[in-house]
């Protein structure tokens, strides 16, 4: 049997009178990738700030590797080696993309070097080298989400979840991030992964997990999921689906 | 581009230093050691504010803790200013970490509220506790000139060398802290606190220790003001007067440049005391005055400050050496 990495029980997260999250359990396995699809305002990134610390459950437990995870500080979750990149992305703007992705690298470095050694690694891999003394404010969107990816991974994080790092982005580009997902799971890495970009997860997703109004309403391999009514109802809508039968 | 930019330093360190010995003037002596005070109170200010994006409007509060600490131990049980000094940079450090945690909760503006109502707070206790005489004030006694008395009378140039010492302290304090892991992890919370959180960084600590160090050189500086002057009372060491100057020339300077706060300071400083010379009882504030000024022109023209314009004429410069190079 897979180990388990990633273990949601029961999460809930309401705002008010708004539930975003209803009941929603599952679970990703070591080295696996995993996708988290459905409309906008299905709760995807709800449920990344739950895991990840930025919000406390409403109710439900969190586990990583065992470890119950339920309303840590998110710096003691990324310390455990879990992290996030951000949907909107947060470059710190005022530093240069290598003193950036320097800031992730002294989590694990003892020391200054260490960290740059960390960080020039990691800069190389995400293909930001050349541009390592632009600041980051000057990136554009491309870059910027690569630099968002290059300063997690410089946390040496055993699982990392992106939130729609591909949205925005043109083909070749797409084809770029896709093929730097797969890197990172031939490293180790196991990811779980919010997009809407069905064509460039579809093939590398191990499972699918689907978000409707808060609720999960399938999980499988991506082949089923395609299938499967209930989603092809939550995106394209009761009509078409009804369309769709008829013809 | 590292190498030439510490010797920079060191040649303003230096020549700051053998300043009142070439021009061998009291009055002058008298501003350079205000210089010092205000240059290394603008770069503690600068730890918390420059670096971790905390704006405080109340480093008066730590200023005055920082002089009437030394000031009452000394008044009262005759202890060494100079054990009074690190006493009240402890108990500034304490005290930062008291007010400032639960105001670490506070976003942009309203932590610096916070501050400026902290800081009113604390200077109203002082005024009206009689233990340390209150609004009337602590004459320091005048004892027997020496370094373990902290008092001498007969020349400026030992204040000058015990402020120039604390000034380096700070600085290289400054300069140590924005090397190192926490420099990198400060300027992380001030440009998203919750990329920094999902780097691992434990942001509340951080801004404490920040705030704490930040705290701790302001009251030291305070207690070498005390010591200086030989009289306090709180709207001398309290007012919001100290906190507004100690923001005001290190953003005209530049904000989060260890630069920054020198050249804020050489600016303020003999622009204040010369007007008074000058002007007399009826300039009174004309040196906010010109400096209120100097702050719109530069808030408008450069928001990063004196240190930002330099910078920039730097890169131009570097631009047009690789364009004649590319050319050539």
């Amino acid at each position: 049997m897979q180990k388990q990495k990633l273990c949601l029980e029961n999460i809930t997260m309401k705002f008010g009178n708004l539930i975003a999250n209803e009941d929603i359990s599952f679970v990703v396995n070591e080295g696996e990738i995993v996708s988290l699809i459905g409309p906008n305002g299905a709760g995807k990134t709800t449920l990344f700030n739950c895991i990840t610390g930025f919000y406390k459950p409403f109710s439900g437990k969190v586990f990583f590797e065992g470890t119950e995870i339920t309303g840590w500080p998110p710096h003691r979750i990324t310390a455990l080696g879990l992290t996030r990149t951000f949907q909107i992305v947060k470059p710190l703007k005022e530093m240069t993309v290598r003193d950036n992705v320097l800031t992730g690298a002294f989590l694990r470095a003892k020391n200054r070097k260490e960290a740059e050694e960390i960080a020039d690694e990691v800069l190389h891999f995400t293909q930001l080298y050349e541009k390592r003394d632009l600041l980051a404010s000057s990136l554009t969107i491309v870059d910027k989400k690569r630099l968002e990816l290059a300063r997690i991974l410089a946390t040496k994080p055993k699982m990392v979840m992106l939130d729609e790092v591909m949205a925005g982005l043109n083909t070749t580009e797409i084809k770029q991030a896709v093929d730097m997902c797969l890197k990172l799971r031939e490293s180790g890495i196991t990811l779980l992964i919010v997009e809407h970009i069905m064509e460039a997860i579809m093939p590398i997703s191990d499972r699918v997990i689907v978000l409707n109004a808060g609720k999960k309403i399938a999980e499988g391999p991506p082949q089923e999921i395609i299938n499967n009514e209930d989603v092809i109802k939550a995106y394209l809508g009761e009509r078409y689906h009804a369309k769709s039968k008829k013809s | 581009m590292k190498k030439p930019k510490i010797n920079t330093l060191m040649v303003i360190l230096l020549s700051i230093l053998i300043l009142p010995f070439i021009y061998t003037n009291n009055n002058f002596c008298h501003i350079l050691i205000l210089f010092l005070i205000f240059a290394g109170l603008g770069e503690a200010w600068n730890i918390i504010t420059g670096f971790a994006g905390q704006t405080s409007f109340g480093h008066a509060a730590f200023f005055g803790i920082g002089a009437y600490t030394s000031t009452v131990l000394f008044y009262k049980f005759h202890i060494s200013p100079w054990f009074g000094m690190i006493m009240g940079a402890f108990l500034a450090a304490i005290i930062s970490a008291l007010v400032s945690y639960p105001c670490f909760k506070l976003k942009g503006h309203y932590f610096a509220i916070a501050t400026l109502a902290i800081a009113e707070i604390i200077k109203q206790i002082f005024v009206s506790w009689d233990y340390v005489e209150g609004a009337t004030g602590i004459s320091i006694p005048i004892v027997e000139e020496g370094i373990y008395n902290f008092q001498f009378h007969s020349s400026k140039i030992p204040y000058f060398l015990i402020a120039y010492i604390l000034f380096l302290a700070v600085v290289y304090t400054a300069k140590a802290i924005e090397k190192n892991r926490m420099g990198y992890y400060l300027k992380a919370i001030r440009d998203s606190h919750e990329a920094a959180e999902a780097l691992g960084i434990n942001t509340t600590i951080y801004k404490l220790y920040a705030m704490m160090i930040s705290a701790a050189f302001t009251a030291s500086l305070g207690t070498l003001y005390a010591q200086y002057i030989l009289y306090i009372d709180p709207f001398m060491v309290f007012p919001l007067e100290i906190s507004m100057k100690i923001v005001l020339l290190t953003v005209l300077g530049g904000i989060g440049s260890i630069y920054g706060p020198i050249i804020g300071a050489a600016v303020l400083i003999p622009l204040s005391e010369y007007t008074r010379i000058i002007l007399g009882g009826t300039g009174k504030g004309i040196d906010l005055i010109i400096f209120g000024a100097l702050i719109v022109i530069i808030a408008c023209y450069e928001p990063n400050g004196i240190i930002g314009i330099l910078k920039q004429k730097r890169k131009k410069g570097e631009h047009i050496h690789a364009k004649a190079k590319a050319l050539s």
